[in-house]
């Protein structure tokens, strides 16, 4: 009869990290980030209706530093979720399970993600 | 909630030092899991050089050779050494596999070998699979039918309703896969896992099966099937070359499929 209680073996602490894993949870950190961004573009709207004075705290807000970190992590989130999401579309039709396609879908993704953003900004900006 | 770090009596410490022999060339060094329940100690790595001129090709070539040579304490299961079993199914180089078809060639560096990761450890690198055993038989992996057994002669299936189960019928039930699913590691308590399902589907897809509604219906669950995120971690795992991922999204297909 045992009288030391068993051990789980080690699993994060060990198990071998690849990207599909870091898309995986970054999908779900990215939704998060989404969903308390969207508390700004509430803010945004409430500030839009409540008059000028209101709506110049958020544009000095959003012109800040903090506040483009924010709108880029904004951004970043979205294409990365947006991305992913068309990704698990396929995935919910039963395509693309294969270990190589995955693998090519993974940097799809990320690249996906970054040029979606780049390109927000820069069009956000007037530069093109 | 998730536990993301490993209680107090599974942290691994550091473990004893065996040398190789004198004269060995050509050595390489494996760091593997230990824990007994007799001296009450925490896990440990312990590390083993093998002298790999004396030592055959795949992971459990190694882990033989040590248990022979070296250390006859050490514990783990094997028995077919040609991936046929899935009894030496454990993580290597940190990604589950069967030892017996694992190149030792093919890991850079040392050689890490850990049990099946988020499992109870019984010895060394021998998990209780207990668990997992009882979800598979809870899918009921067996032909059920309700139409009479036709006389003198086998319940037949075209060539290409054969062919569906490609793909599922060699999984050996390693384990692996499962293992290998964070889904899993957190929520095995309710979550069959990749193995699991994939078994559910090949007798889903089975065209003799006759039981496919109730089949899905116990399927039907917000933990049982749909714990599953589409990680990846069990296609890209899996020592059979098999796809558990893409079984499970067959599942929830059918799950679709049936409301009309």
């Amino acid at each position: 009869m045992a009288t030391t209680k068993r051990p789980t073996s080690p699993h994060l602490q060990i198990y071998k990290w690849g990207p599909h894993m870091t898309l995986s949870i970054l999908h779900r950190a990215s939704g998060v980030a989404l969903g308390a961004g969207t508390l700004f573009l509430a803010w945004w709207l409430i500030a839009l209706a409540s008059g000028p004075e209101a709506y110049d705290q958020f544009l000095t807000f959003m012109g800040s530093i903090v506040g483009k970190i924010f709108l880029m992590g904004f951004t970043l989130s979205l294409m990365l979720h947006l991305c992913n999401g068309v990704r698990h579309l396929f995935w919910d039709m039963g395509m693309g399970f294969e270990v190589e396609t995955t693998a090519r879908t993974n940097m799809l993704v990320f690249l996906g993600a970054a040029v979606l953003t780049a390109l927000s900004w820069v069009i956000g900006y007037g530069l093109i | 909630m998730a536990e993301f770090r490993l209680p107090a009596n599974s942290k691994v410490k550091k473990g004893k030092y065996f040398k190789a022999a004198d004269g060995a060339t050509n050595v390489r060094k494996f760091n593997i899991y230990r824990w007994n329940e007799d001296d009450g100690e925490n896990p440990r790595v312990d590390t083993y050089e093998v002298d790999m001129d004396k030592c055959g090709p795949m992971v459990l070539d190694g882990l033989i050779k040590i248990k022979n040579e070296i250390d006859p304490t050490l514990t783990f299961r094997r028995s077919c050494r040609e991936g046929v079993c899935g009894s030496c199914a454990m993580n290597v180089a940190g990604t589950n596999t069967l030892a017996c078809t694992k190149a030792n060639d093919e890991i850079k560096g040392d050689i890490n070998i850990y049990p099946l990761p988020h499992m109870e450890v019984v010895k060394d690198l021998v998990t209780d699979l207990t668990h997992f055993y009882a979800q598979y038989s809870s899918i009921k992996p067996w032909m059920q039918t309700v139409s009479p057994t036709p006389s003198g002669a086998e319940r037949l299936q075209s060539p290409e309703d054969r062919a569906k189960l490609d793909g599922l019928y060699e999984c050996v039930l390693c384990a692996s896969c499962s293992t290998s699913c964070p889904s899993y590691w957190w929520n095995s308590d309710k979550y069959l896992g990749p193995a699991v399902l994939l078994q559910a589907y090949r007798w889903l897809i089975d065209s003799r099966d006759e039981a496919t509604g109730e089949r899905l219906d116990d399927l039907e669950d917000p933990f049982r099937l749909y714990r599953c995120h589409t990680i990846m971690n069990c296609t890209n795992t899996c020592p059979k070359g098999l796809n558990p991922a893409k079984a499970i999204a067959e599942i929830k297909k059918m799950m679709v499929e049936r409301q009309g």
